[in-house]
């Protein structure tokens, strides 16, 4: 909210410098985010500032409050005119193209002279021709002009920073002082502040200035409502009739006749434009300028209008309802929209049909107008709920709207109403009809909240006594009563003043203590009943005592129990040891499309997958939960290899499963890894390695389940169908399938936009592979045997898996093989087509004793006995 | 005879001298100390020389023996030292030329900065709790505070989820913060013991979804983290000195910090918390905007409605909590542009971590 520093200068007196103010105020929860000069000198230095500083200083010796005595014409341009203006000091002659001066062109001598904002010779102003984005200034420098000595001007709002305007000069009220630097006569400082939904009560010039009074220990004043009510008695002229109170607790009526539609002094329109609102004439200045000043949005009828319509409905006068609007229901807005209206609308109506969106927009059919002549003022309360919905359905922000949908306390509207009849009266004329029309038919209940210093300690942990916490709260116009209470044994009775009977018991101890009884002021709503007020006071209490002034203390609360994440600690473990494999964590986007994780299958071979999908998604590619984890790292290999052709990433997370029966999706962590390009770097000292594949990524799978420390991992042939059939493995503990992971189906790479490297890739269940993590695992003791080491190779049939050969020999071994490794596979010529050799090497080891060539010999021979009639293979000599 | 012996010695002795390479010695040792060398040919005919001089020719032969000996083994290590000498000087590689490129792997940057937030609060005593992304309407707003249509909702626009019923006002949606949690914390904490629950000091990490227009400012998902601490004697001026003490763990410890009156539907009182900027030290500069602070957190004492939506009675127990985005933490410290980077998984980006 724009608020100028001089508009809450009338109602509270402001004593601390400008940066200082907007600091308290941040503080205090007005955040300032801007301070706007407008015409004072900006603050120097590159010091640090509260608020974000903009605007132009008018330099008090060059730009002043000139007069114009006379507007002539040019001799040698029509669209020029010569101005003999007086500055305070001397003549000069201003030539300018204003068309708001062209009027008063060739009518000799003014009667009163046009007071205007002249800049003389050297002055700098904004330069308002410039096309930059930029804000560029111009110094004003002697030139001839059509042959006419130019070197001075009247200034424009662009020319000096206030607002675009430029079609005109500025013209200043009649009484603005000659001579006077205008930086004195208008200067001002533009806060803005940011308003949290619960500040809603000071969206207005007197709750900022209440604010700035609690803080700063200064008294608020009160805008005059005093109004010479000179005309008949509002009774009989209007009827209010509402419906329902709970969508218009309140509405009240005013009446000025005979009004004059002008211009609103400059001063007003100034003021406006500094706030933010377009000046328009001075009735709606009025209405908009008693808004912003006390926060109570008024909405002005032209009353001939209204009473033409009743006439036709052959009523008297007219009768003005407040009601739900019906489904189908219509109505022209003052901005001659048609618009369909939401049972939830409420709307103003006469006789005849609807008027106005209450709150939210007036009908172009009873709006005041330049004919205007008898203005019914309108102020009232509205549902907030109502308000905003329709302020949404709409797509109609407005002051008011913004105001009513945020709660107005119904209080305001009669106050609201006399400060825009009273404003109307000063700026338009006319005579103010006596008393209101004030129905009221809801009045809320302003809370009553009991506090005492105690629960000041124990919610903000200051001690605050009686008297200091009245003071703060007064400071809010909150009313306090202090009451004195017995407290038992430290139990704080409610029973007011009675004696309790201590009859021997020796433990009984009684104390007295304050009750402070809080009642809401009646401008605000957002304080609650019972213990939530309890908690509004507080912060109400905390605000202004400064939160800075709090001091810190550490929890001297007990410590919860310890409960441990162990699913937490088991994925940041594999993220670890996956991030010590070599590969990169990337984190995705978990909303997607089925289109997209459709890709992960052959073409046509998706299955049908329940997604759980958006109402309202921000773009296609965007629009439900993912349901794969490897759709995510596909998408992500596809996004990079591009850059490099080398891509090893890791993403842990969960996918989102829709069940059947259940109101929620069940979200299930994921890890899935892709891998694909050289294994190696490319550098300078290896030229060129292979491909990573299959057992690049089974190497990383081994390596991180064994860090584990699962017992009994199996692979076995997988039917993952992402994954090439041939080259796909199925990951087992003991029954249990945690995952697969395979090279991709070439069918799969072809929906990506993927080279013909191979890609590996893999997928694991993380809720079932935690649950079977062991808690803690065995260390073998380091024997102090001599191990015998020795090299077996066999030959055997392709199809024989290598894993079969090694779980055999590994049986066979027995307690004293410590360590199997396959070393070598070899294909060709030596062992012969449809075969293969496998090299292994062993480590034999006796944990207590050294082991004989003999034992050893015998393991060998049985080994080898087993591999020829079990599997069909022979030893490779 | 023992003239014999000073000429053998001589004759080693300039034979040695002449060895220039390591290669010679062996064959010098042969020679020269070998089974037939001159010097044990003397012990050899010791049975030929007068009885009274064997004493002394057998001691000076072998004082010869072992002067030789010596003399091999120092021309030896001198040869050695200028062998070593000779490669130190002739060995030179360009070190200039790159290093071997060894493939590496990185934790993302949001995890990094989720882990130095986890290890700060679990020093503190907070301990890590996970809950669901998908969240109903009552949990993730009514149970807050926040009832239908209220104006705070407007800063979080949702995604909402179609479940293919009517829902009423209890839609299904994308959570908007992490603070659901608290509500399913707090229930299950309260279900183990209804009528004296137990003290609450968690922190709740995250993925958070708002329907916003993706721009270099705003995703439409980001990850939080939240804080809930409930107990019987919680007060404001212990949230202001965990979250102090928090900056000082996270930022530096003598990393300033403020607290401004603020408003948050689920606590009250509510405040954000500012740090000194950690990038001008306060003096004020382009990411503080020239205010000296960085926005860090929003916090504020549990709204008495949310501990009783919980299950702690709002009369005897008090509590505070507050919230953190890792993306904004993450982009302040290493002066990142774009909040679009942290999703996009482009190794240009991951890879500078
Ligand atoms: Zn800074």
């Amino acid at each position: 909210m724009k608020t100028p520093l001089s508009w809450l200068k009338e109602y509270v007196d402001i004593e601390l410098p400008t940066e200082e103010l907007a600091r308290r105020m941040t503080l205090a929860g007005l955040e300032v985010e801007e301070i706007r000069y407008v015409g004072y000198p900006l603050p120097e230095g590159d010091k640090r500032r509260e608020a974000k500083i903009t605007g132009f200083a008018w330099d008090p010796d060059e730009i002043v409050v000139g007069a114009i005595h006379e507007v002539m014409p040019h001799p040698n341009a029509d669209r020029l005119v010569l101005c003999r203006l007086e500055d305070g000091e001397e003549e000069h002659t201003v030539l300018t193209g204003a068309p708001n001066l062209f009027p008063y062109k060739g009518k000799g001598e003014l009667d009163s002279p046009l007071k205007v904002a002249y800049a003389r010779e050297g002055a700098t102003v904004i330069d308002a021709y410039s096309e930059s984005e930029e804000t560029e200034y111009t110094t004003i420098q002697r030139k001839k002009i059509r042959g006419v000595d130019s070197y001075s001007m009247a200034c424009s709002e662009r020319e000096l920073g206030i607002s675009d305007e430029h079609e005109g000069i500025i013209i200043l009220d009649e009484d603005a002082p000659t001579g006077l630097p205008l930086v004195d006569y208008m200067g001002d400082v533009v806060f803005d502040i940011a308003i949290t939904p619960n500040f809603a009560r000071d969206a207005n010039i007197i709750g900022v200035a209440r604010e700035i009074a609690a803080i700063t220990g200064q008294e608020l004043r009160y805008p005059d409502l005093d109004v010479a009510q000179r005309g008949d008695p509002i009774q009989g002229k209007v009827k209010i009739e509402i419906t329902d109170p709970e969508l218009n607790p309140r509405f009240a009526f005013g009446l000025i006749e005979n009004v004059k539609i002008q211009p609103s002094p400059y001063k007003v329109r100034l003021r406006l434009k500094l706030s933010g609102v377009r000046a328009i004439n001075a009735l709606v200045d009025a209405t908009n300028y008693a808004m912003l000043e006390l926060g109570e949005p008024l909405h002005a009828f032209d009353y001939d209008i209204l009473q033409a319509r009743a006439q036709e409905a052959g009523a008297a006068a007219p009768t003005i309802i407040t009601r739900a609007a019906k489904q189908g229901e219509t109505l022209v807005t003052l901005d001659d929209e048609e618009r369909q209206l939401d049972d939830f609308t409420v709307l103003v109506t006469d006789q005849s049909g609807p008027l106005a969106l209450a709150g939210v927009m007036g009908g172009a059919a009873s709006e005041v107008h330049e004919e205007t002549t008898n203005v019914l003022l309108e102020g009232a309360a509205w549902n907030m709920i109502n308000t905003r919905r329709t302020v949404m359905s709409q797509n109609l922000p407005s002051e008011a709207a913004y105001r009513f949908s945020r709660g107005v306390h119904p209080e305001l509207a009669p106050q609201g109403v006399w400060r825009g009849l009273k404003l109307m009266h000063e700026w338009a004329g006319g005579t103010v009809s006596q008393g209101l029309v004030d129905e009221y038919p809801l009045p809320p209940e302003d809370p009553t909240v009991e506090i005492t210093p105690g629960d000041v300690r124990r919610w903000l942990g200051i001690d605050l006594n009686v008297e200091e916490i009245v003071s703060i709260l007064e400071s809010l116009a909150f009313t306090c009563r202090v009451s004195e209470r017995l407290s038992v044994n430290g139990e704080q009775s409610s029973v007011n003043g009675e004696q309790s009977s201590v009859n021997g018991h020796q433990s009984l101890t009684t104390d007295h203590y304050s009750l402070i009884t809080v009642t809401t002021p009646k401008h605000r709503l957002d304080i609650g009943a019972g213990v939530v007020g309890k908690a509004d006071l507080m912060e109400e209490i905390a605000r202004v005592y400064g939160y800075d002034r709090v001091p810190e203390t550490r929890m001297a609360d007990a410590l919860p129990p310890q409960r441990g994440n162990r699913e937490l600690d088991i994925e940041e473990k594999l993220r670890d040891m996956l991030v010590n494999l070599g590969l990169q964590e990337v984190i995705s986007h978990r909303l997607t499309s089925p289109e997209n994780e459709a890709r992960r299958f052959p073409a046509g071979e998706a299955p049908k997958e329940v997604y759980a999908p958006l109402v309202n998604p921000i773009s296609p590619e965007r629009s439900a939960l993912r349901r794969s984890l490897l759709a995510s790292v596909l998408n992500t290999v596809e996004g990079n290899y591009r850059i490099q052709d080398r891509v090893a990433i890791f993403e842990i997370g969960p996918v989102f499963l829709p069940h059947e029966g259940e109101e929620l999706p069940v979200e299930s962590p994921r890890l899935a890894m892709a891998i694909t390009g050289p294994r190696s770097l490319p550098d300078w000292g290896t030229a060129g390695t292979r491909e990573m594949d299959f057992y690049d990524l089974k190497g990383i799978v081994e390596t991180a389940l064994g860090a584990l420390h699962l017992d009994g991992i199996r692979y076995e042939r997988g039917g993952n169908p992402s994954f090439h059939p041939g080259k796909c493995a199925d990951v087992f503990v003991g029954e249990e399938k945690i995952g697969s992971f395979g090279e991709l189906h070439p069918l799969v790479r072809e929906n990506y936009d993927l080279p013909e490297t191979t890609l590996a890739a893999a997928v694991f269940d993380l809720s079932a592979l935690t649950a079977l993590v062991p808690t803690l695992f065995d260390v073998d003791s380091i024997p102090n045997q001599p191990p015998v080491l020795e090299d077996l190779a066999v030959v055997i049939d392709e199809d024989v898996p290598a894993e079969k050969v090694a779980a055999l020999i590994r049986q066979t071994g027995g307690k004293i093989l410590t360590d199997l490794r396959l070393f070598d596979v070899y294909r060709g010529d030596q062992v012969g087509e449809g075969k293969k050799s496998l090299a292994y090497s062993l480590v034999y080891q006796h944990p207590e004793r050294t082991l004989t060539d003999k034992e050893v010999a015998k393991v060998r021979k049985s080994i080898v006995y087993r591999v020829e009639r079990e599997l069909g293979g022979k030893l490779r000599e | 005879m023992l003239e014999k012996i000073g000429e053998i010695k001589k004759t080693a002795l300039d034979a040695l001298a002449k060895i220039e390479g390591e290669e010679g010695l062996d064959q010098w040792k042969v020679t020269h100390l070998g089974r037939s060398s001159a010097i044990m040919d003397v012990f050899k005919n010791m049975g030929s020389v007068p009885k009274e001089e064997r004493g002394n020719v057998g001691r000076t032969a072998n004082q010869v023996k072992q002067a030789l000996q010596a003399a091999l083994d120092e021309k030896k290590e001198a040869l050695h030292q200028a062998e070593i000498q000779r490669a130190l000087q002739e060995e030179k590689i360009d070190i200039t030329l790159p290093g071997y490129a060894i493939p590496r792997g990185r934790l993302h940057p949001t995890t990094q900065t989720l882990r130095e937030i986890y290890r700060v609060f679990a020093d503190m005593g907070f301990q890590i709790y996970r809950s669901r992304e998908v969240e109903t309407d009552e949990f993730n707003f009514q149970l807050l505070n926040f009832p239908p249509h209220h104006p705070a909702r407007e800063m979080q626009d949702s995604f909402y989820v179609d479940s293919g019923e009517e829902r009423g006002e209890n839609p299904i949606l994308l959570r908007t913060h992490t603070s659901p949690g608290q509500i399913r914390a707090m229930r299950e904490f309260t279900a183990e013991n209804p009528d004296n629950p137990p003290p609450v000091r968690i922190i709740l990490p995250g993925m958070c979804y708002r329907y916003e227009q993706v721009s270099a400012r705003s995703e439409t998902q980001f990850t939080q983290v939240e804080g809930l601490a409930v107990g019987h004697d919680v007060t404001f001026s212990d949230l202001k000195g965990t979250l102090s003490d928090f900056a000082r763990r996270m930022f530096g410890k003598n990393v300033d910090s403020r607290f401004r009156a603020s408003h948050f539907p689920f606590t009250e009182p509510s405040a954000e918390m500012d740090i000194e900027c950690f990038l001008c030290g306060g003096a004020g500069c382009s990411v503080c905007k020239h205010t000296g602070w960085l926005e860090i957190l929003g916090c504020g004492m549990v709204h008495p409605n949310v501990l009783s939506n919980g299950g702690y009675d709002p009369e005897r127990y008090s509590g505070f909590a507050f919230g953190m985005g890792p993306e904004r933490i993450t982009m302040l410290r290493y002066h990142i542009e774009d909040i679009r980077y942290f999703w996009a998984n482009d190794m240009r980006f991951l890879e500078q971590f």
